[in-house]
């Protein structure tokens, strides 16, 4: 049993200690919004946040993140109206929508830490993050929207 | 794009029924609203049909459907549920193709439910999400079926008003009568009996008329779904006491496994079972590659202990198979004359004659999808029945191939479709859902089957390599009097038959026998190659070496003339016409992408505005700073015209794209916001073809396996900005598609601005991001 708080809830999770943060929440915790793509730390679909800050949760395990706060998609708002939620619904941003979530939360992180960031910061921040539909100008522009309302 | 591999294979009738059944169809209550309101003369005099034309969906397996009730029903609420009957994998289809139905019908939008087919074509017609064709096939049937729900919306009202049917209005979600109104909910039972009218009886919008169709007003039916974390893709279905399936392939294709050492496996908590499954080597079709799978509780654990796994791999006939020997003997294949596939005039003469001659080799490295989602999928085996959860793009090809495997009747198998993380053709191929089923049948329990990233890039099927050697014969005036252009590649077809080492007629039709300049003296030729990976289409197919090879060799002639490219690239396309492929001496077997050569001929008109438009748009011509250029390509795949001016800039010599220009004719487009971002789309992954997309082979094992070293454009260096110009057509102009071709231009209009930044000219595939 590792014991782990997922979008405010204190969850019991059913396997080992140094099961991966990625599958645990899939697998374990049952919530499907966070996505494989690479399981190494180089695409980004994994992405959460732990105490707010983006994290590749195929690179952690349920004992790292022990006592601390991770935040998936499903509860980065509870209307799922969080401003880059928003932004990228006025954006048209996805295509199949698989790497979304992670681009997301990762766009969130960068809000969390720099509101207002410069094109460079944008593209600096989101470079971890994959997306093969190639919905990257909208990306950008959605996070723009989010920090900026325009 | 299957179907008609399969009728090179069988060389048999296409269409045939696997003897199922039509299912009943729901006949629930049919069509609830106030707005724009459409009147409707239910009369055939009155009749303002479009004029229907003939698609190559008819010929499609199982064709298309016109009966309402297959795609419609309406609740007393007036909520109107719509089949999406395509596969979702972010081309848009899901939503565009439905909103076609919905608009036609008078529907509104946000009282409109989808939901997603099962495989099962003698329902729904063709499901084979594939070869750009969802709105190309589809979009005279969908139009069909909402005026048919509208007209019996309108009898129904009348009758049940005792009122003249031309008194009577559709409007946007309810129905008029002078004082009389009501919803399409309180109609839908009595509509659902009328009559389905013929097609000469129904009156249809005029285009003014539309509220979604060309408009890009409506959003992705996913996009809450999507950007909250529900959307649920393969590996997102999760069943009570489902198991979840890693699987250790031959990396070599073919070689069995000929002992293993499990015992680090079975110390990984949570694992079940290790398993053999059947070692299969092409042609196979899509048959799993067979390995060892380990079983577990979770997918963590099945990950771990299939690593943890020591196998010793047996041999194949693969073995040997080095990526860049095979291509040194390629390039020498291309040197020699090839197979003949298609001659104008006199080609040897115009070269024994020739004041002049230019010729250039161009290449392309193996790839593959790498699609976001890897393949997973879901599955039950249980009481004589299968049922399916996947991320496929042919539902009922699955549905069939899966029913083989397990030996069961297709009447006893449901494929379920999920939505798709990316699709590019890798999920047109069904080996991950059989995989997951023979796995559920052997334990008994439902199984998810999760490929890695590394399987994906390793066991996958990949785009093929090839060699394209284009040669030119000039007389004294600097006439282009001669081509000739040799393709060396393994095919497709490797994959479903006995290697011949030759392309098929879907290979040579992507831009090699139906070049369309105006030469008068021509030899297409196919050089042979033996596949020695497996073989499968990959978004836009062989267009992207050809569109590569010819593109770059026009902008090349051009450098070597000293002349201005796209005064050349017109030159070479020549007078406005639409191609005579009988004069032309196109081959017998001459694929126009299904289409018949008359509805949708190869119009050089059309192949040479979109070349201009992109030009004028991308502001060919103007003076570049140094380190920076412009570069041109156009090509028609898909029966869609796409030309590309790409802005390249190189920075501390690294590879970067200010600017690109598409100019796509497509005839009538349905939603142009998703014609955008395709082309947008298009451009992303065409950068990455140019720079990095490539596979090595060494000892018949691909060396790739992640993300670092098979490389894809990221946030930090992409086609900044992507401006579409699509031109404008009435519903006359048959409608293609967009979902592919907008890619084959990108890597040629790259390498030419690439030229004209650096003087630096790029032959191979894919050449990297440094200069
Ligand atoms: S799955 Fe974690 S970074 Fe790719
Ligand atoms: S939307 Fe498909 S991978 Fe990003």
């Amino acid at each position: 049993m590792a014991n782990v708080r997922i979008n405010g809830e204190d969850r019991a999770l059913d396997g080992p200690d140094d099961t991966s943060l990625l599958w645990g929440i899939r697998d374990l915790a049952g919530l499907t919004g966070t996505k494989y793509g690479c399981g190494t730390g180089l695409c980004g679909a994994c992405t959460v946040l732990v105490d707010g800050v983006s994290v590749r949760a195929c690179q952690a395990t349920l004992e790292e993140v022990a006592g601390k706060e991770v935040t998936t998609i499903e509860g980065l708002d509870a209307d799922g109206n969080h401003p880059v939620q928003v932004a990228w619904r006025q954006a048209n941003v996805p295509q199949c929508g698989f790497c979304q979530a992670g681009q997301i939360m990762q766009a969130a992180s960068l809000l969390n830490e720099t509101p207002n960031p410069t094109d460079e910061q944008i593209l600096e921040s989101m470079a971890g993050n994959i997306c093969r539909c190639g919905c990257y100008e909208r990306i950008v522009a959605a996070v723009r929207l989010a920090a900026t309302g325009a | 794009m299957l179907h008609t591999i399969e009728q090179a294979v069988l060389r048999g009738p296409v269409g045939k029924t696997a003897g199922l059944a039509i299912s009943k169809v729901s006949r629930r209550s049919f069509l609830q609203g106030s707005a724009a309101v459409f009147t409707i003369a239910a009369v055939a005099s009155e009749a303002r049909a479009f004029e229907r034309y003939e698609t190559g969906g008819n010929s499609m397996p199982h064709g298309l459907r016109y009966d309402p009730h297959i795609f419609v029903s309406i609740d007393a609420d007036g909520t109107v549920t719509l089949v999406a009957h395509r596969s979702e994998m972010g081309q848009g289809s899901r939503t565009s193709v439905p909103m076609v139905l919905a608009d036609e019908m008078g529907a509104d939008w946000n009282r409109v439910t989808l939901v997603q087919a099962e495989g099962d074509e003698p329902k729904y017609g063709n499901q084979d999400t594939d070869g750009s064709r969802s709105l190309r096939h589809h979009v005279q049937s969908m139009r069909q079926m909402g005026a048919s729900v509208r007209h019996m919306l309108a009898s129904a009202a009348a009758k049940k008003w005792g009122v003249d049917p031309s008194t009577v209005q559709v409007g946007v979600h309810e129905v008029t009568s002078g004082t009389f109104r009501a919803g399409f909910g309180e109609l839908a039972a009595a509509a659902m009996k009328e009559p389905v009218p013929a097609f000469e009886d129904l009156t249809f919008k005029s285009e003014d008329e539309f509220r979604y169709i060309g408009k890009g007003n409506i959003q992705i039916y996913d996009l809450h779904d999507i950007t909250t974390g529900k959307a649920v893709y393969g590996a997102d279905v999760m069943l009570p006491g489902m198991k979840v399936a890693a699987i250790a392939r031959p990396p070599v294709l073919g070689a069995p496994p000929v002992r293993y050492d499990a015992s680090a496996t079975w110390e990984v908590a949570g694992v079940e079972h290790v398993l053999g499954l059947e070692v299969s080597i092409p042609p196979a079709k899509f048959a799993p590659l067979g390995g060892i799978a380990v079983i577990a509780g979770n997918t963590d654990a099945a990950i771990r202990g299939r690593d943890a796994l020591e196998i010793e791999w047996g041999s194949s006939p693969h073995e040997e198979f080095d990526s860049a020997a095979h291509m040194a003997e390629m390039r020498a294949t291309a040197a020699e004359p090839g197979n003949v596939l298609r001659t104008v005039g006199d080609p040897d003469g115009a070269f024994a004659g020739a004041a002049k001659t230019v010729e250039r080799e161009y290449s392309q490295a193996f790839m593959v999808h790498a699609t976001m989602e890897p393949p997973a999928a879901v599955a039950n085996v249980a009481n004589g029945k299968a049922e399916i959860w996947a991320p496929v793009q042919s539902p009922y090809g699955t549905r069939v191939d899966v029913a083989n495997a397990l030996h069961m009747d297709p009447a006893d198998v449901t494929v379920n479709v999920t939505l798709l993380g990316g699709g590019f053709g890798r999920k047109s191929k069904c080996d991950f859902a059989i995989e997951a089923a023979l796995l559920s049948q052997k334990i008994g329990a439902p199984v998810k089957v999760q490929w890695t990233r590394e399987d994906d890039i390793r066991n996958g099927f990949n785009h093929t390599t090839s060699v394209e050697r284009i040669a030119v014969a000039l007389d004294a005036g600097n006439k282009v009097t001669g081509w000739r252009h040799n393709s060396v590649a393994p095919s497709i077809l490797s994959t479903f038959a006995p290697d011949s080492g030759y392309q098929f007629f879907i290979e040579s039709g992507m831009g090699h026998v139906d070049m369309p300049f105006e030469i008068p003296n021509i030899s297409v030729e196919n050089g042979k190659a033996l596949a020695h990976a497996r073989v499968g289409w990959f978004r836009s197919v062989s267009n992207i070496p050809r569109a590569w090879a010819v593109q770059s060799f026009a902008s090349e002639l051009a450098h070597e003339l000293g002349r201005d490219e796209l005064e050349v690239m017109l030159e070479l396309i020549g007078s406005d016409r639409k191609i005579d492929i009988k004069a032309q001496n196109f081959p017998g077997d001459y694929w126009n992408y299904g289409e018949k050569d008359e509805v949708y001929p190869i119009d050089t008109g059309r192949l040479k505005n979109v070349l201009r438009l992109a030009a004028e748009k991308g502001g060919w011509g103007k003076s570049m700073p140094e380190g920076e250029g412009l570069g041109l390509a156009v090509h028609r795949s898909f029966v869609t015209y796409v030309a590309a001016c790409v802005h390249v800039k190189v920075v501390d010599g690294l590879i970067t794209v200010p600017e690109v220009n598409m100019a796509v004719d497509c005839g009538f487009v349905a939603n142009p916001e998703r014609v955008r971002s395709q082309m947008e789309g298009a451009a992303v992954q065409g950068m990455t073809i140019a720079l990095h997309s490539g596979l090595t082979y060494e000892n018949g094992a691909v060396l790739e396996s992640n993300y670092h070293d098979y490389r894809m454009v990221r946030a930090d260096n992409f086609p900044r900005v992507v401006k579409t110009h699509m031109v404008d057509h009435p519903f006359s102009v048959h409608a293609s598609g967009a979902g592919e071709p907008g890619v084959p231009p990108i890597a040629p209009a790259l390498g030419n601005a690439l030229f004209h930044a650096t003087g630096k000219r790029m032959r191979d595939l894919p050449f990297g991001d440094m200069v």
